[in-house]
């Protein structure tokens, strides 16, 4: 009994270590994204990542087929979210320009690639406040390139610009829509 | 399924671009050990959470039983003619 239960903490290290040997530089490099600190040396985005690590772990057995690297993605973003406060100050890392939920939504959408409703569904958020959050952060990190320097205010103004014109378009589709009913009411009036 | 579009690519290229700061060799091995801590306190939760329940149902099934709360029977009986 107690052989059968070492053999399966034995395998289940191997396991593990094997997956952190495999995924821990990409997750280390996101997370290093998220806390925006110099790549190199990065002491919160090692204990953030050695933190969602752990719950992995501790999970492990009842993972069940679920990927670990998701899992593991999963925990990460929820605990950043969670304590974005803390990182909000910048570190002279990549995205320290942004604020915390900006810096979350560029790497989860575009450096993991995880859709705009996946990501909603994550944080428990509306998918156009994901959508708005990454156009932002986006348009900060273009402004940012281009011009090198502080041209944020501006393109918050444009961005607002371009979200409020967006939502201007399904609110035509839905007055159309209205109409539409409207129609559809009448007409059994012209049948009757 | 939309395609991304230049802008994304070039944020996306971005954000690949830095060089990633080398792995501690210590990771997986912290992550193990803080591991076991949170898996030994879930337990120990759990643990905790199953007695209390057991408390409960004992208590429930002795009083069931028992009917504390139903007083002694009367020794006496009450006085007629009042």
């Amino acid at each position: 009994m107690g052989d059968r239960r070492e053999r399966r903490e034995r395998r289940r290290v191997r396991e593990f270590e094997s997956f952190v040997a495999g995924a821990a530089g990409r997750l280390l490099h996101a997370a290093t994204l998220l806390t925006a600190e110099p790549s190199g040396a990065a002491p919160a985005a090692q204990q953030l990542l050695v933190g969602a690590l752990s719950r992995t772990y501790a999970d492990w057995d009842r993972l069940r087929g679920e990927d670990p690297y998701e899992h593991t993605r999963h925990d990460l973003a929820v605990h950043f979210a969670h304590h974005a406060w803390r990182y909000r100050r910048p570190r002279g890392g990549l995205l320290g320009r942004l604020p915390p939920q900006e810096r979350l939504m560029l790497v989860l959408r575009l450096y993991e690639g995880v859709a705009e409703e996946q990501v909603a569904a994550t944080l428990g958020l509306p998918v156009e406040r994901v959508r708005e959050l990454s156009k932002r952060g986006m348009a900060a990190m273009l402004s940012s390139a281009e011009a090198g320097g502080d041209g944020r205010q501006g393109i918050r103004r444009l961005v607002s610009g371009a979200v409020f014109r967006e939502a201007g378009a399904p609110d035509s589709g839905g007055l159309g829509g209205a109409r539409r009913g409207e129609r559809a009411g009448r007409d059994p009036e012209g049948v009757a | 399924m939309r395609l991304p579009d230049r802008k994304e690519t070039e944020v996306r290229a971005m954000l690949e671009s830095g060089t990633p700061g080398p792995v501690p060799t210590d990771l997986a091995e912290r992550a193990m050990l803080l591991g076991l801590r949170t898996a030994h306190r879930r337990r120990t939760a759990q643990w905790l959470l199953w007695i209390f329940f057991a408390a409960a149902v004992a208590f429930a099934v002795w009083a069931a039983v028992t009917e504390p709360w139903v007083g002694p029977p009367q020794q006496t009986t009450p006085p007629l003619g009042w």
